[in-house]
Order: C-alpha cells, then structure tokens, then sequence
C-alpha cells in the first residue's frame, strides 16, 4: 500500500493519500468548478453519494464521471469540463 | 337530436405538431378554430419523435409532400425560436456496400432531377464529414437541406401561432367519440359542434374512427449526455429503407442525429403488435449494437435517457389528408408513420386549402382518404382511448 | 471489458445499515447472498458519514458482512431491471447480471434540495454530502461553514465538519423551535438516540443552533462566499466559505417503482415481512420510511430473514421495528417544511440544474409532463432525483414515469453484448474475504 498516490488534475499534479475521492482532489486542486452548466454557469459537487452529477468530470477520458464516487488511482488523469 | 348552433368552424383533436399545423393554418385562414388533447401540446407521438426534417423518396408523392414541408420549414428558420432547436445539419446516407451505394446514385439523380440539393460522397468523402463513422464504408449521399428540430417545442410554437390568430386551446381534455353531424363528445359527455372536425390523433385515430387503417409502430429512441461535435448530420443507414418497409417484422436500423445541445439521439427501431409504451429491452439492444456497427465509439457515451413512441402508420406509408369520403363535416390529417414532424407544415396548408376549397400547392389526391377508406360509419359511441 | 453473470438465491441492493443486516441474516441461514452498491466503501450515507466507522454499531456491521460469506460488488450501479429475477448494475468495468430469487431493496434515502437565489453556487452542497466528501479527503480545515436546511442530518453534519477542522458558525433549522424541542424530548423513548444527540450537543458547543431560520440567498462569484438568512422578520448575512444545506431527506425509490412495487405517499408499500407487492421483493429502510439508521437496521434483519424463509425469526423483530416508528413519526412532523420555503425561488432561480430550467420557465408550464416536454425540467442526467423534490413542493407535480436506465449508464452496457472472452455460464459467487 503506497503512501501517497499521484494524479493529474487538468494537467495539474495532485498528490493524495489513499482513500481519496477525485472530487476531494480536485477541490485539494485549488478547483471549485467541476463542469460548467447548459448555461455555462460554474457547478460543484452538490450531494456527494453519486446522484445530483454535478460532481462529474471526466476521468482518464471516460466523461460523466462522478468524482464524489470514484477513488483515485496512481496515474489518474482527471479534467474538469469548463 | 337538438341542433346545436355551431360554435367553431373547425374542431382539431390532438395538439402534436400535426394539429397544431392544422389549427396555424386554418386559423391563417381566419377559421374559428378550437384544438383539443388529452394530454399536453405535443405529448403523444411528437414528444417521442426525433425531430428529423427529411425528404424522402418512397414514392412521388412522399417525396412532394416531404420537400414541399421541408421547404416551408426551411424558409421559417430565421423566425423559429431558440427553443425549437432547428439546425440545417443535413442528412446523410450511408451506403455499407455496393448495392448501398447503388442505391446512392439512384437518390442522388431523383433528387437532383427534382431540385433538391445533394452531394455524393466516397469512403472518403464520408469519413471526412463524419470522423466517428467507421472507417470502412463505401460511401454516401449527403441531403445538404435537410434538418433537425426539437419536436415538442415546435408543436408548442405553432399552437401559439393558432391562440395569436384567435383560435382555442384545450389541454388535458379528452374527446371520447366524433359527431358525424360535425361535432365532438368529451369526456363529461358534454359536446361541441363544429362546421368540420379534424382528428389529427396520430396513432390513436382510430379510437375515434373505428376500421381507420392506422396502426401503431413502435419506435426505441435514446438521447446520451452532452457530446458536441461527435456527430454533424444525421446520419441514415441506407439499410433503413429495408427496416421501413418491413411489414409484420420488428426491424432496426442505424439512425443517429446531432441535436443543437450536443446530445446524440439515437434510433431507430419499428415494431407492430407492442402496443405497450415499456421499453423492449431485445430491440433496444438490437437497435444499439446496430448503431454501433456504424459509429463503434458510440459504446463510451453515457446513455441519459432511452424512450418509446408510436407512430401512426398506413397500409401505403402516406398519411391521410382531406375528407371522410361521403361525409364534409369529418376530416383526418393522421397517418404520417415517421414524418410527421416533417409534414406537418405541409399537411396544415393542404388541410387547409381542402377545407376552404382553395387550389392546393401539391396534388392533394394521394393523400386522399378515399383511397383507402369507403364512407365509414360514425356513430357517437363511447370509445376509449388507449 | 468484463461483463459477468450471477446466479444468487438473494441480491440486496445497497449496502447502507439496511442492506448490510439484510445480507447477514439472509447469510446466516445460508443463503448465498450478493450486495450491490454503487459506492466504493460500505455503510451507505449514514455509516460513511459516521464518526467512527470502525467502532460502534457501524462497524459491528461492516465487520459482520465480511466475515459472512456474502459476495459484495462495489462501484456497481443497479440500472435495469429487463426480465424477471434478474437485474442489471453498472461497474466500471462492464455489467452484472444478478439472476436473483428474492431481491432486497435497501436503496436508501437522498437529501432533499429546494431552489433558492444562489444554490447552484459552488460551494452550496447538502450537509450529508459535505461530510461525507471530507471524510474521504475534501478539504475542509479552517473552512468557514454555515449548516442550514432541516433535520437532524444538520446537527450530525455540523458536529462531523466541526472535528474535522471547519468552522462551523451557524447551524440554521427551518422548523420552528417548539417542534424542534418536543422532537427533542420523544427521544426520551430512544435512548441510544438521546446519548447521541447529548454527545453532539456536547461537541458542538459554540455553535449557534437557531431554529425558525432559513437561507434567502447565496452568494459569490466563482463560488458561494456568503448567505443570507432569514427568520421571517429579520435578515441577516453570514461569510463562509462553503453552505452546506438540505432539507431533510426523501427515499431513493426509482429502482422500487421500476420493478412495479406498489407505492403510497411516495414511499415502497411493505407487509410485516418487508414484502413488497412484487412477489420475492423485498423492501427495507428509508425507502419505507424515512426513519434513520436504527429503524433501517431493524428493517434489514427482517427482510433478510423473511427473504430466507425464518419467519419466525423474523417476527421476534417486530417489536423492536415497532418501537422505531414512532420515531420515524417523529421525525416527519418535527421537520415538516414551511411554506415560506416555497417562497424562495426567483423567476431566474434555476430549479431543474440538470438543464437550467428556471422557476419562470415552469411556471408557463401545466405539468410536469409539460415541463419534461417543453423545458427539459427532469430530463437530465439526474432523472430529475435533485429536482423533483422542488417540483413537488412547488407546483405539486408527481413524477410516475420511471424507465430504464435507472442511472445513466455507457451505452455499451445497454446492448447486452458480452465480450468474447468472458465465461458466459451463470457463476456462483464466491464468498470475498475482504
């Protein structure tokens, strides 16, 4: 078990314990926009257990992720959308 | 029987895009027009419908009705509103193999003999307007003209266009059974007369005209997340024509259209006998494994939503426009399968140029009901809507 | 990817308190039993948010289903239901397919989130979801935090964010003192809920608890920095850094109403055994009832045991559940919402965020079949879970259309196409020793 994991957020170093969400290292990121809305307002995370999506970004490619759902992993490259 | 003084010249049942042309168009005309549904504008097949404005060449008269729509949507572009989503994305084609693309050149020289603007496109050709196309096919036909909308707020602007030129709009009220003398029955067993009644009820037409020959085809449809760019026209297999044409058959065939938000929508799949609105979960992966044979990346969307419609379908893939053949008070402009949002426009100026008595703008007599129907009885009984 | 194919005797699908003591029971007679969840961890919302998942009733659980042999499949996300007994759930990798005998529905509950000038600010998320995002790392220390909404979720929340280092300054309650107080006291029946809540209050000294107060309006630029709050006659504006507001909660029901489960007031209909009205479904915690942990626990066991067929086992329960709903009650009437809520939203609020429907936008609309149709108010990737809670307060418009899939899903996971490589014979899982 690593001490620390090493992600990418927009391109960003983060480095995170194990046991981390993606949204809590993207807010660790300096980042408070997860996406922008239809209206290209700035949103967060609103619910944290994975059903509001407002937490979504997309994860090593993969789009509407939900970051308040996922762990991170070694290598993760997370971008938020805006 | 009391005779009631007729209170409207025209009365519409059903408030999806084809009504709802139905009653613009006559209250143009400066009818006295009252429009009536069930449910909300534009919630039966409209709601369900993918919006795709498309010339179609079935048949001559497919093909006028659908370029004469096409052309009064096209020219209300610059007027829609935002909310209707119109985008002039264009159709496109696509021929797997060479009997496809035979097929390419055969519609390629009845458009163009006609005046429609077509390009034709090589694998090339293809794989440069549609980059997430699989690579290997052997070409297409691009429809330069043709467009999408976002169907339910279409039929909400033209039944706005209709309340702006006086007509009357009743919503979540139910007509239970036509009048034969030119009236409805609704639901409370109250009645309303009328010089003429339309039923523009699309797949639920015959609950008023019972032995009308319009049955109800089931359609999948599923809109993903927000991709924008993924897809620029919609794009038609042209095995499509075979999955059309299929009769007693379920079929699927590859249908896939950019709308203005960025979501991909996804079809298409036909399907007689499944009167039910559930989703059929073996046609809809049928339908998605189709689609992905055409567009592989498809797989990594994020689904949002998936759907079921029923169009109204006829025995000659034409709609029915005009008269019950030996009674003027009682009309039908139903029937238009999956083109209705298409023809819609066109149908409200031939309903309404036959209703007035005025030179239409196409021939009319192929969509005549005639052709299918002898006069049908009417009688006030109580039907169901299912 | 890697799609699979179980066959199981039970599936539980969620494993919160509910679905955690319904595994073990089912288990203990057993049965083999698989969990679903579509989390990374185990305990649900509650056990997650907890202080001392390891300790206490949480982790007598966690520790119980571990060593019970049930198959627990994590970041799996139930979304079809496409014959009967059998269901679908989503895992980054592919699909499950669970063929099920009996199916226990421990789904939970979600906040409930009103529209107000300013919601969708960043930084403005329910109190449930801020904690449990800091306890898995969210940076919260030095924070400034304002709790607001209704509930009891609010005094947890504010005590959890407390000892990890926010600043926690005010705690606002909707519901009016009175109310807030006789709740306090019907706990007297509750005890381990009176020591809960004395060890709360005794860690939250300092922080102002006023009830009979709501929030006007957030405020901010790239994120919230501020709210203004009301009591009805008096406003005011606290700073913060982040306002964490929810009113109370509502059950997480879709999945119950895919299957056809019988419904009333907008919770899952069950017997005495936990049956619902679709034979061998079952139904335990929030979905029933919003009635907290303890009930759920209760809950669970007695659908794990009747799913299993020890209905006399399950039985000697019926007392203890008993007991719990009462609180359950309690809990309804204490934090019932106030009309002025409805107040709130401005004709440019945004209601549906999903899509950006804003409150003038639905109010040209005659149902939410309209607004579905016309604004796409509910048609995002939510499925309207965030806004069908404000839907309903404010216009009172019920959604009954629930379709597959439950959760937007890849659309490779709709086509039911398994790779070439995967075994395509039903597996029967083998007990995870985790």
């Amino acid at each position: 078990m690593r001490d620390q994991l090493n992600i990418l957020v927009n391109g960003k170093p983060v480095t995170v314990p194990p046991g981390t969400l993606v949204a809590a290292a993207v807010a660790q990121a300096g980042v408070s926009s997860f996406h922008t809305s239809v209206h290209h307002e700035p949103r967060g995370p609103l619910c944290g257990m994975g059903v509001c999506f407002e937490c979504c970004v997309t994860i090593n490619g993969q789009a509407y992720s939900r970051s308040c759902l996922t762990l991170c992993e070694e290598g993760m490259e997370v971008q938020t959308n805006g | 029987m009391q005779k009631l003084n007729p209170t409207f010249d025209i009365i519409i049942v059903g408030a999806g895009v084809v009504g709802a042309a139905c009653a613009a168009e006559c209250a143009r005309a400066g009818l006295k027009v009252l429009v009536l549904d069930r449910g909300p504008v534009g919630g039966g097949t409209t709601g369900a419908g993918m919006g795709h404005l498309v010339v179609m060449d079935d048949s001559e008269a497919q093909f006028a009705l659908t370029r004469y729509s096409r052309e009064l949507w096209n020219n209300l572009a610059p007027d829609l509103p935002k909310a209707i989503e119109y985008v002039q994305c264009g159709t496109l084609w696509v021929a797997a193999d060479d009997q496809e693309m035979a097929e390419v050149h055969r519609k390629a020289s009845f458009y163009t003999q006609r005046g429609v603007r077509v390009e034709v496109l090589d694998a090339a050709g293809v794989a440069a307007a549609e980059p997430n196309l699989r690579p290997d096919l052997v070409g297409g036909l691009r429809v330069v003209e043709d467009a999408v909308l976002y169907p339910p707020c279409a039929a909400r602007w033209l039944i706005e266009l209709a309340l702006a030129r006086k007509a009357q709009v009743r919503t979540g009220t139910a007509v239970t059974a036509l009048l034969p003398e030119g009236g409805v029955v609704l639901a409370d067993g109250s009645r309303l007369s009328a010089g003429a009644v339309v039923n523009a009820a699309g797949p639920w037409s015959p609950a008023l005209h019972p032995g009308l020959p319009v049955r109800k085809r089931k359609g999948h449809l599923v809109v993903t997340g927000r991709y924008p760019g993924y897809v620029h026209h919609q794009i038609v297999e042209l095995g499509y024509l075979k999955s059309a044409h299929a009769v007693g058959t379920d079929s699927v065939a590859c249908n896939v259209q950019p709308r203005q938000t960025g979501q991909v929508l996804i079809g298409s799949s036909r399907q007689y006998n499944a009167e039910g609105t559930e989703i059929n979960t073996p046609i809809l992966q049928r339908m998605l494994r189709r689609a992905l044979e055409y567009m592989p990346g498809l797989g990594r969307l994020t689904v949002t939503r998936c759907w079921t419609g029923h169009r109204a379908a006829t025995p000659d893939k034409l709609p029915l426009i005009g008269p019950i053949p030996g009674n003027n008070k009682l009309w039908l402009a139903t029937g238009h399968e999956g083109l209705g949002i298409t023809t819609c426009l066109g149908t409200g100026r031939l309903l309404a140029d036959l209703l007035l008595k005025r030179p239409t703008e196409i021939p009319a007599e192929p969509y005549a009901p005639a052709r299918l129907l002898r006069a049908l009885e009417t009688k006030p009984q109580e039907c169901a809507i299912s | 990817m890697a799609n699979r194919r179980l066959q199981l005797e039970v599936t539980v699908v969620g494993a919160g308190p509910a679905g955690i003591a319904a595994a073990c029971m089912a288990a203990d007679q057993g049965r083999k039993v698989a969990v679903v969840d579509n989390s990374p961890w185990l305990g649900g919302q509650i056990w997650r948010a907890s202080a001392h998942p390891g300790r206490g009733l949480a982790g007598h659980w966690i520790n119980r289903l571990r060593q019970s042999g049930v198959s627990v499949f994590s970041n799996a996300t139930a979304f079809a239901a496409p014959a009967p007994h059998v269901l679908l759930a989503e895992t980054p990798d592919g699909v499950l397919e669970l063929n099920w005998n009996k199916l226990i529905l421990a789904t939970g509950g979600r906040e409930r989130f009103l529209p107000f000038p300013g919601w969708t600010l960043p930084g403005v998320m329910g109190p449930g979801g801020l904690y449990a995002m800091v306890k898995s790392g969210w940076p919260i220390a030095g924070k400034r935090v304002v709790v607001a909404g209704s509930g009891p979720l609010l005094l947890a929340a504010a005590d959890g964010l407390k000892q990890a280092g926010a600043r926690v300054s005010l705690v606002a309650e909707q519901a009016d003192w009175g109310r807030v107080v006789r709740f306090g006291i019907n706990l007297w029946q509750h005890p381990g809920k009176l020591l809960q809540g004395a060890g709360v209050k005794a860690r939250l000294l300092g922080v102002p608890y006023r009830c009979g107060c709501w929030p006007v309006k957030a405020e901010g630029a790239a994120q919230v920095e501020r709210v203004t709050l009301t009591n009805g006659s008096r406003s005011w504006t606290e700073d913060c850094d982040y306002l964490a507001c929810g009113f109370h909660l509502v059950p997480n029901t879709e999945l119950a109403c895919l299957l056809g489960c019988a419904m009333a007031e907008g919770f899952v209909q069950v017997n005495e055994f936990q049956a619902t009205s679709v034979p061998d479904v079952f139904c335990a915690g929030e979905p029933t009832g919003i009635g907290g942990a303890d009930r759920a626990l209760v809950e669970g066991q007695v659908a794990g045991l009747a799913a299993a067929g020890a209905w006399d086992q399950a039985q000697t329960l019926f007392g203890r559940r008993a007991a719990w709903q009462s609180f359950r009650a309690g809990l309804d009437q204490a934090f019932a919402l106030r009309p002025e809520l409805r107040e709130l939203a401005a004709p440019d609020t945004v209601v549906c965020r999903c899509e950006d429907v804003r409150f003038a936008d639905l109010k040209r609309c005659e149902s939410l079949r309209d607004a579905r149709l016309h604004t796409r108010c509910g048609m995002g990737s939510c499925q309207g879970r965030t806004c069908s809670a404000a839907v309903r307060f404010l216009f009172g418009w019920e959604n009954d259309s629930i379709r597959p899939p439950l959760f937007p899903v890849r659309l490779a996971s709709l086509t039911g196409e398994s790779s070439p490589s995967v075994n395509h014979n039903l597996e029967t899982p083998q007990p995870s020793n985790k």
